[in-house]
């Protein structure tokens, strides 16, 4: 896949981390079930979360409409609904659709139940 | 335990810079498409941490390990990250072992440093005692000059 040269790019300056680690434990405490958590895997879940950022960026962008130059929700909502492993984000990032669209559909609905 | 809501979200200054940086140069990300990746990585660190912790249950420990987070992460099916991870980890315990032996350093230096300057000032003070033994005699030899002139 191309997009593993893109990410190899990261790994010079990799044993930084920019996400505030106090914010992720909270995130992961929120959680029933956790107790406790290690030093290496708060460290290793906040270094994912960075990759994961930059993979959802990069993959949405690239296969999106790229209109004007730039990302925008419908393309992150396509990547969602296309990629494997981002189907987990279905439910937090529906595909928008128009009203009109909406209520026609329901009418045709409908119609069908009517017949 | 999180108190307010907005405590479970991301920094969005950081989530933003993230973005920029993995996006060639000039690409706009659109204010939404930023709180939807922001919400998204939230969601991301709940499940991984979902996953890593089943991995720990079943192997009945309580605590969460670097471990129960990579198998977490084949799981997830984001093999990808699989080797970046393993290579920040080592260069974080590098610099977590580093940092814990300088400041072992540190300390060391910082107790010979008082040591060495509790004996300077042990040897000021008995040089300044001495001074004042001088002192009165040079007076007095002075005064002696004087009664000698």
């Amino acid at each position: 896949m191309s997009g593993d040269n893109v990410d190899a790019k990261v790994a010079p300056n990799s044993k930084n981390i920019s996400l505030p680690v106090s914010r992720v434990k909270l995130i992961m405490k929120s959680s029933p079930d956790v107790s406790n958590i290690n030093q290496d895997a708060l460290f290793l879940t906040t270094k994912a979360t960075e990759l994961f950022v930059q993979h959802l960026a990069r993959s949405s962008f690239k296969n999106g409409s790229g209109k004007k130059n730039t990302l925008s929700y419908s393309d992150l909502a396509n990547a969602a609904e296309a990629m494997e492993n981002f189907q987990f984000l279905t439910d937090i990032l529906p595909k928008k659709i128009l009203a009109r669209d909406y209520l026609k559909t329901l009418e045709d609905r409908q119609e069908e139940d009517e017949i | 335990m999180a108190e307010r809501p907005e405590d479970l979200n991301l920094p969005n200054a950081v989530i933003t810079r993230i973005i920029k940086e993995a996006l060639p140069d000039g690409v706009n990300v659109s204010k939404e498409a930023r709180r939807a990746i922001s919400q998204a990585a939230s969601v991301f660190v709940l499940y991984a941490t979902s996953c890593a912790n089943n991995f720990a249950m079943k192997a009945k420990r309580k605590t969460l390990n670097a471990g129960d987070v990579m198998s977490a992460m084949e799981e997830m099916e984001f093999e990808r990250f699989l080797q970046p991870l393993r290579e920040s980890l080592e260069a974080y315990k590098k610099g977590q072992k580093g940092k814990k032996e300088a400041s072992e350093q540190k300390k060391k230096d910082k107790e010979k440093k008082s040591d060495v300057e509790e004996s300077d000032k042990k040897d000021e003070d008995e040089e300044e005692e001495e001074h004042m033994d001088e002192e009165p005699e040079a007076e007095n030899e002075a005064e002696e000059d004087e009664v000698e002139n």
